[in-house]
This record gives structure tokens, C-alpha cells and sequence, in this order.
């Protein structure tokens, strides 16, 4: 009898409002976002933490940051037009070879274009990241973007991933029901699974197998019968150009046997019967925790509270039928989020290292191409997941080349210095740290002027906490160079702390 | 201080004094042992043993555009060759002939590895390719890199290590016990020399150390004030700080930083060696020279890998001259002077170096005086352990498949090879598959 279900003190107790202070606003806008000022932390303890989690959870009353469906062109690969179609046949039937290399140069031509938009999208996805007023729903587009991951290097459209983006944004912090639906209908994914192959007498697996494995259930809760009977399930669901479509010959309506449910089932009859299976939630909720909160031991003892923790939110999601919203509030309103078991203990992914330091620092932006580079450095090439299984993240993301990366990719947002090597020429834009230390000046003059205090509060922003050593080296640092806190100085100091292997901790 | 000014920016010699007193005051822990490039001793000139089969590295040249096999190895006793590229061919007697009855030779740019050829240290293996040959250079190159005709899964190179280190085979997830993986540094991280660390090199595990030039593998900020390189080694070099669990994430990334410092100062210490050769003054030829130095220095990797671009020569390639036969050159010469300076630390016969494109060319030139995407291209192998000679037989031109070549050896067949013969490892299970092993050395 699990003891969760029968207590009131569960372990997800609200944090009480007096224990809500900077500390703890600090920690939450870092991980329902990306981070944020020393004003908007602030702002954050005066509301309370019940107000500050429903002003991140619940967008509908945030401010809106709508996407322009339009900004990118959708026919740059799509299919080969009737004319195209009618050159090949040509082509191969005289045996123009002269011609038949034209077509390909043109293919070809159309792939080179369809990179460069690709790299646009990136840029595009990288500035509402940086600039969105809503920062759950990016971090929960980023989330879906490792979940159900999709790798541009395997679609070649552009387009699709744009489209495929959009669907992750507009189920962000929806259902995650209704996006299952949506992903077997995504041209992207579809594609991706080689759905678009999958027909009757002659089903595909990819899907099938992907959708229990690692969409909704993980190892252990399927058997190979029931991916090869989901197979057929899905067969006939594919795209045309841009648009799903269902093709009726191609579908396999015959009895399965699905999870231990028998009809003639089609893809959503299968979708829903994962659903249905309470490994789906406890899957999908661990998931959440595991990216929100801490890591999990995949083998060995999970520490009891954090698994109390693990099977309310699996409950949660449950009982509201796999709505997120309430299952995000109850998690980043619990005690056991402020913990020391969470605070500190997860590493910073590359996108939240480059975004998180861009909205806390208010850095310059500078080149986007040469933060996309550094994300693809760090191992994190958006939207080019390593494989269908996303992004490890944690400890995967460090090696020694990638530690020098996240620090030097720190130097150069703060300082405008290209590392070596790159082609651009030194931004000018100069680090103004006074959104981290207005606060601080405004409220208390006299120890914004004290390098001691100033230190204390940059570590305290910047890492959580203020050890003895690092206090005392970057005091050393001030005294040898005369004491003067100028902007220079400011920079300088943060240069430091932001190459320490804490900074990497969120 | 100020920042802004570019006056102000004074660039410390790399090695701070404070920088090597913070590495050198250590007692080293247990962890640096199985670290990144084992202990800083080996930098210290230590020989390796040549002939021993841990000592044996692998380099790779990746030349990326699609290198025109035809124009590397010419057939030129065949006229449809000639009838096919009339303002490209190398004409006859241009054409460095291998042996004397050889019905191909080496274009004339390819003069220094005509020179390897006949000192035993060259071997050209003919009609290199795959099935159902894909002609994007995005998705060629990844099924080189990958060793799968879809083009996905992880790199070769990384699986290599993997198996080496952590017993995964190709797709699998997890450990082979089962348990969670834990991502430390592995024994003998790959090296790449460039912006990109290749799709080949990543593992489940493995990871690359890349770099484009040694001095990006180094904390940029120092650059920016010299009075923060103490403070930097001070608060991220010193390995786990007092009080922090080791095996926690804080603790983990406070050993790698230390484990990232004793790299960058190896590494750096080591290409800063003045090359034993006279190696062209071109990027490959730099790259090739920090090659030969860090093996000199006695790294433990066993992997490098380096890459020319350029091939894509659709328009204006050129015939004996011109601008494919510059980077024939360019990369032939590169490969000449790399061979002479590891002759020179003795370290040559414990190098094998694999050239390869992601595909040839097609056989008849286009209208713009150069070549559109082919398929299958002539692979070399350099090194004094390598099997000299041609290997198999040139693809016919006659019997052609829509306008290309057909393969008549399987890339993984040469994988193969390599992992079994020099690297002494299990190629099936690295490739999931078994491929017939091309015998590689001589």
C-alpha cells in the first residue's frame, strides 16, 4: 500500500510563503525558464510563490509572443512538380545523361537553400528562446524537441522541422494526450520513423516501436508482439507535401491485439491504448522531473522521498488526464523542489547555459551563428538531436573540449572577444552590468561600492551560494588591481565565475 | 583594469607560471591515472614502442566535396576515359604510372604519393563504395561516418572506443550489464582537428577532443586580462575542492576541469615542438605537422583525424593543372612531409593513415568543365605497415550504372581491415555486421 496515496503530508508539500525568498525565486525561474535579473527574482519573492508559479505555468494570462506561420518558405523541397516529374521520364527515356545531371544539380541547388533556411530556423528558434516573455513554453518546446526527437539530418525539410517546432510550442504546456495524437500525424516524425514506408502486409516497426519505448512507456512495459500489432495500426498514416493524410488502402484494418486490447485498431486507437497504461504516466512524469528537477537513478535504490515524489506526480498526471499545467504547479510549488536533493544539482544543458547566462547577465547577444556553433560544440545542434532518443544531458554533456567551450563561449558573450578561429570580427558591444547590480546600488549604495559585498552578491546570483575560496580569490583580485569596482572590473569578475565548474549547475 | 581596450589585452605566454605550479602541486588522485592523456609524464619525451599493438594510431584524412577518384587514379589505357572527359583527362603521359604494367597511375599532382608509392608506403584500393550510393554530400558523408547505409546510429571511430573501453556494440542502449552509464572521461579520448568534431568520433561513450587550433582548447578569458589567469587557475584547475562529494555533479565537473587543464597544457606543450619536417604552409599541413607532434610527445590517443575540403568541383576543375590538381597536391605534400616527420621521431611505423571522400565524381564531365556527384572513388592507405600496391581492380567504364561507376569494394570492407589488422579489434561487433576484412597490411 503505497503510503503517498494514504498521507496528507506527501511529499510534495507547498513551500510556505515566508520560505520563499530570493534563493528560491532564483532557482525557479532558472529551471520553469531560463533564469532571470536580480529585479525579476525579485519581483517574483514580493508576489509569492503561488502567484509566481501560476504567472510562469499558466500562459494564458502571460504575454502573448505569437509565431508568424509564414516566416518561412514551405516549398522549398516538397515534392517534384508534374514538370520536374515529366523531364526525368524524358531524361531516362533518351538517355540524356547531360539532362538527367541538371536535374540533379537543381536537386541539389534545392538542398543548399533548404540548409540556409535551416539555419535560419535555428536562429529564429535561438531569439524567441532568448527573448520570449513566456519562458516555460520554450523550455517545454525544448523538452518535447528531446522527447519526441526529430533530427533534421535525417528529414532534409526545413520546413517540417519549422512546422514540427510549432506543434511542440502550441502543445507546450497543454495535454500531452493531444500531442501524442499530433506527433503520429507530424510529416517530420512520420518521416523521421519512416512511417511514410509503412503499409499493409508490409508494416514498418520504426513508430511502433518508438512510441511505446520512448514516447510513452519505456523498456519493460510492451512486448515485441505489440510493436509488430502497432505497426499495423499505423499503417497508412502519412504525409503528403506539408499535410498528414490517412491512406485508406494502405491501412491494415484487420484485428490486433494491442497491450492486451483486441480490435481493429488504427493509430489513435493505439495511441490511447498507451495512454491508458499507467507506465504512460508514470513514464511521462518522471520524464518531467528528471528535466525539471533532478536526475533519477535509472538502476539501484531512488531515495524515498524523491520517489514519493515521482509516483504523486504520476498520480497527478493521471487524474488529470495528462494535462501538464497542474503537474508543473504542484511540483515547482513543493518544499521538496527547493531542496538541497534539487537546488544545484542538475547541469546546465548548453541551450540553458547560452539562454540562462543572455536573460540573467543581459549579456549582448552578438552573433547568433557563433552561439548556434557553440551549441553544437557543446552537443546540443538544435534541432539535430543526436538520435530519436534526444539528448542524454547531465554528466554527457562534459568532456574536457566541451568544458572549455561553455567557458569560452561565457567569455566571449561578456566581453565580445571571438575565441581564435572564427572569421568574425570582435563585437564592440560592451557588457553593461547594471541590470545584475541596479538592484543592488538602488537599495543599498554604499555596498554596491564594496568589493566585498559586490562579490558576494554576484556569487549568490550567479552560482547560488558564495564559497569562502572563491570569495577570497576574487577579493584578491579587486585588491591587486587597485579596489575600483568599474564596469571593467564587474566584467572581469564575472569572466572568473562563470568559468568555474559551479556555473555549469542549475 | 579595463576590458575595452584593445591596448589593454596583453596575451600571457600559455603556460603561466601560476597555471604549472597549481598542475605540478598536486598529488595526483587516482582519477588523473585513467585520465584523459594518463599521466603528464608522458609528454615528457617518453618513446613509444614501436610495433606494440596499444601504441598503434590511426589517422584520418577526410577530404570533403567529393574528391574525383577518376582524376586521382587515372585509367588512362582506357579510351572511354578520354572519350568522357576531353577537357579534363590527364593525358597519358602525364600520368604517374604505378608499375609497369599497370593500367592506372596517379594524376600528376599526386607526385608525392607517386614517391610514398614506390618507398612501400601507399596503397591505393580501387572502385571503393557502398549500395544504393546516395549522391548528397550531407548524407554520404554520414554513411561513411556511421558505417551504415541510413546514415544514423553512432560514428565508427566512437564505437571503436567504445568497445574498447566500455564493451557497447552498435545501437545498443545502456551498458552490457545493464546498469547506467557513466559518462567519465574514457581512457584515450579521439583527437580532431578542426571547428566540427566528426560524426565518426562520436560514441555512446567516446566523445572527441576537438579544436580547431590548440589555443581555442584553453580558457579564452586569460586572453582578455592577464591578471585573471591566477584567480581562473585557482578557482577552476584545482580538481574537487574541499567539502564537495567527488561523486556528486559538482565534484564531477571539478575533476574534469582539471582533467581539461593537464590536456590543454599537454597538448599545447606538445604542438608547440617545431615540426622535423618541411610540411607546405597550408591549414592541412598544420594540422598534419600538430598530428606528428603530438604523437611525438606521446599522447595515448589513438585516433586523429584531420579534414581538407574543396572537392565539390562542379565548374572549372581543371586537368593536370588547375584547381583540383592544387589540391591534390596540397594534400599529397601534406602527406610526404607528415611521413618524413614521423620517420624522423621513429614513430612512422606505428601511424596508418586512411584517405577518404564521402564520393568520386561522375564519369563524363558536365558542360562547365568540371564533374557532378558520383559515386564509387579509389580509398588510400598510407604508412610503412600498410600493404603497398593496387588493390583490386579499377571499375569498369563501359559497364556503368546511370552514368556511374560501380562499386567493387564495400567501405566497411576496409574498416573492417583496419579495425582487425592495426587495431586489433572486433570489427563485428564495432560494425554490427560482419564485412569481408580487406587485408591491410603488407
Amino acid at each position: 500500500m503505497p503510503e503517498a496515496e494514504t498521507t496528507t503530508s506527501t511529499a510534495l508539500t507547498p513551500i510556505r510563503r515566508e520560505s520563499f525568498g530570493y534563493d528560491q525565486a532564483r532557482h525557479l525561474l532558472l529551471r520553469a525558464g531560463f533564469g532571470g535579473t536580480p529585479a525579476q527574482i525579485q519581483t517574483l519573492v514580493e508576489w509569492g510563490p503561488e502567484r509566481a508559479v501560476d504567472y510562469l505555468v499558466d500562459l494564458r494570462n502571460a504575454p502573448k509572443y505569437p509565431v508568424d506561420g509564414a516566416a518561412f518558405s514551405s516549398s522549398i523541397m516538397g515534392p517534384p512538380t508534374e514538370e520536374t516529374r515529366a523531364r526525368y521520364r524524358r531524361a531516362r527515356q533518351t538517355n540524356d545523361e547531360e539532362g538527367l545531371a541538371r536535374l540533379r544539380l537543381e536537386r541539389q541547388r534545392r538542398q543548399a537553400a533548404d540548409r540556409t533556411q535551416m539555419r535560419e530556423i535555428q536562429q529564429w528558434w535561438l531569439t524567441r528562446l532568448i527573448e520570449t516573455p513566456r519562458p516555460l513554453e520554450e523550455k517545454m518546446t525544448l523538452f518535447w524537441h528531446g522527447h519526441f526527437a526529430t533530427s533534421y539530418r535525417t528529414i532534409e525539410d526545413s520546413y517540417h522541422m519549422f512546422m514540427q517546432n510549432v506543434l511542440y510550442r502550441t502543445h507546450a504546456v497543454g495535454n500531452f494526450g493531444a500531442l501524442m495524437h499530433q506527433v503520429i500525424r507530424d510529416p517530420a516524425m512520420l518521416e523521421y520513423l519512416d512511417n511514410n514506408d509503412s503499409r499493409k502486409n508490409k508494416p514498418n516497426e520504426n513508430l511502433a516501436r518508438e512510441l511505446m519505448e520512448l514516447f510513452g512507456l519505456g523498456v519493460g512495459n510492451y512486448s515485441e508482439q505489440d510493436i509488430k500489432e502497432g505497426a499495423r495500426a499505423l499503417t497508412g498514416y502519412t504525409f503528403e507535401d506539408d499535410r498528414f493524410v490517412f491512406v485508406q488502402k494502405s491501412h491494415d484494418n484487420g484485428a490486433k491485439r494491442i497491450l492486451g486490447r483486441a480490435s481493429n485498431m488504427d493509430g489513435d486507437d493505439f495511441v490511447d491504448t498507451i495512454l491508458a497504461q499507467p507506465a504512460c504516466a508514470s513514464f511521462i512524469s518522471r520524464k518531467l522531473y528528471k528535466f525539471f528537477a533532478a536526475d533519477v537513478p535509472e538502476s539501484g535504490t531512488i531515495e524515498r522521498q524523491q520517489a514519493r515524489a515521482l509516483r504523486e506526480l504520476a498520480s497527478l498526471l493521471r487524474r488529470t488526464k495528462y494535462n501538464l499545467g497542474p503537474v508543473l504547479k504542484k511540483l515547482f510549488l513543493s518544499e521538496h523542489f527547493y531542496s538541497d536533493a534539487v537546488v544545484n544539482q542538475r547541469i546546465k544543458s548548453p541551450v540553458e547555459l547560452i539562454v540562462g547566462s543572455i536573460r540573467s547577465l543581459r549579456t549582448p547577444v552578438r552573433d547568433l551563428n557563433i552561439l548556434l556553433d557553440a551549441l553544437s560544440l557543446m552537443g546540443q545542434n538544435i534541432f539535430f538531436p543526436p538520435s530519436v532518443a534526444g539528448w542524454d544531458g547531465e554528466r554527457s554533456w562534459i568532456n574536457t573540449s566541451t568544458l572549455y567551450v561553455r567557458q569560452n563561449i561565457l567569455a566571449y558573450l561578456l566581453t565580445g572577444k571571438t575565441p581564435r578561429g572564427y572569421d568574425a570580427l570582435a563585437d564592440e558591444q560592451r557588457f553593461d552590468p547594471s541590470a545584475v547590480l541596479g538592484q543592488l546600488r538602488a537599495a543599498d549604495p554604499a555596498a554596491a561600492k564594496d568589493p566585498t559585498r559586490v562579490i558576494e552578491y554576484l556569487l549568490r546570483f550567479t552560482i547560488g551560494h558564495a564559497p569562502e575560496k572563491a570569495r577570497a580569490e576574487l577579493a584578491g583580485l579587486t585588491q591587486r588591481t587597485g579596489g575600483e569596482l568599474t564596469d571593467d572590473m564587474i566584467t572581469g569578475l564575472l569572466l572568473l565565475i562563470t568559468a568555474m565548474p559551479e556555473y555549469q549547475l542549475t | 583594469m579595463d576590458l575595452h581596450n584593445a591596448n589593454a589585452y596583453t596575451r600571457r605566454h600559455f603556460l603561466g607560471t601560476g597555471l604549472t605550479l597549481a598542475s605540478a602541486s598536486l598529488t595526483l588522485p587516482a582519477f588523473i591515472q585513467r585520465s584523459a592523456f594518463g599521466l603528464p609524464m608522458a609528454a615528457e619525451g617518453m618513446g613509444s614502442i614501436p610495433g606494440v599493438d596499444e601504441d598503434r594510431i590511426l589517422v584520418v584524412l577526410q577530404l570533403g566535396g567529393g574528391n574525383d577518384g577518376l582524376n586521382n587514379v587515372v585509367p588512362f589505357r582506357d579510351d572511354n576515359y578520354y572519350r568522357r572527359r576531353q577537357g579534363i583527362g590527364i593525358p597519358a603521359d602525364r600520368v604517374l604510372r604505378l608499375g609497369t604494367n599497370s593500367d592506372v597511375g596517379l594524376h600528376p599532382g599526386l607526385q608525392a604519393f607517386k614517391e610514398l608509392y614506390d618507398d612501400g608506403m601507399l596503397s591505393v584500393i580501387q572502385g571503393v563504395g557502398y549500395p544504393n550510393p546516395n549522391r548528397s554530400h550531407f548524407k554520404s558523408m554520414d554513411i561513411w561516418h556511421t558505417a551504415d547505409t541510413s546514415g544514423t546510429g553512432d560514428g565508427w571511430l566512437g564505437r571503436y572506443v567504445d568497445a574498447e573501453c566500455c564493451g557497447y556494440g552498435k545501437g545498443e542502449s545502456g551498458t552490457p550489464d545493464g546498469s547506467v552509464p557513466t559518462p567519465e572521461v574514457s581512457g584515450q579520448p579521439t583527437i580532431a582537428i578542426g571547428r566540427e568534431a566528426p560524426l565518426a568520433m562520436q560514441g555512446r561513450k567516446a566523445k572527441p577532443v576537438s579544436f580547431e587550433t590548440p589555443d581555442l582548447f584553453r580558457w579564452t578569458g586569460k586572453d582578455v586580462h592577464e591578471s585573471l589567469a591566477e584567480p581562473y587557475a585557482s578557482l577552476t584547475t584545482q580538481g574537487v575542492h574541499e567539502g564537495v562529494d567527488a561523486d556528486s555533479a559538482a565534484g564531477f565537473l571539478m575533476r574534469t576541469a582539471l582533467d581539461a587543464q593537464v590536456s590543454s597544457d599537454l597538448i599545447r606543450k606538445a604542438v608547440r615542438q617545431a615540426p622535423l619536417a618541411q610540411y607546405p604552409g597550408n591549414t592541412l599541413g598544420r594540422d598534419l605537422a600538430m598530428v606528428a607532434s603530438m604523437i611525438r610527445a606521446g599522447l595515448k590517443t589513438r585516433v586523429y583525424y584531420v579534414s581538407l575540403g574543396g572537392f565539390d568541383t562542379h565548374a572549372g576543375q581543371g586537368g593536370s593543372n588547375g584547381r583540383h590538381a592544387q589540391l591534390l597536391q596540397t594534400y599529397a605534400t601534406a602527406m610526404r612531409a607528415f611521413y618524413q616527420d614521423l620517420k624522423a621521431s621513429e614513430n612512422d611505423s606505428r601511424v596508418m593513415t586512411m584517405v577518404f571522400s564521402e564520393f568520386g565524381r561522375r564519369v563524363a564531365q558536365n558542360a562547365s568543365g568540371g564533374t557532378d556527384h558520383g559515386t564509387a572513388a579509389p580509398m588510400f592507405l598510407v604508412g610503412p605497415m600498410v600493404r603497398p600496391g593496387v588493390i583490386g581492380n579499377h571499375p569498369s567504364l563501359s559497364d556503368l550504372d546511370d552514368g556511374d561507376l560501380k562499386y567493387k569494394i564495400d567501405f566497411r570492407s576496409v574498416y573492417a581491415g583496419i579495425l582487425e589488422d592495426w587495431l586489433s579489434a572486433d570489427s563485428k561487433a564495432i560494425l554490427e555486421k560482419s564485412y569481408k576484412k580487406l587485408p591491410v597490411l603488407g
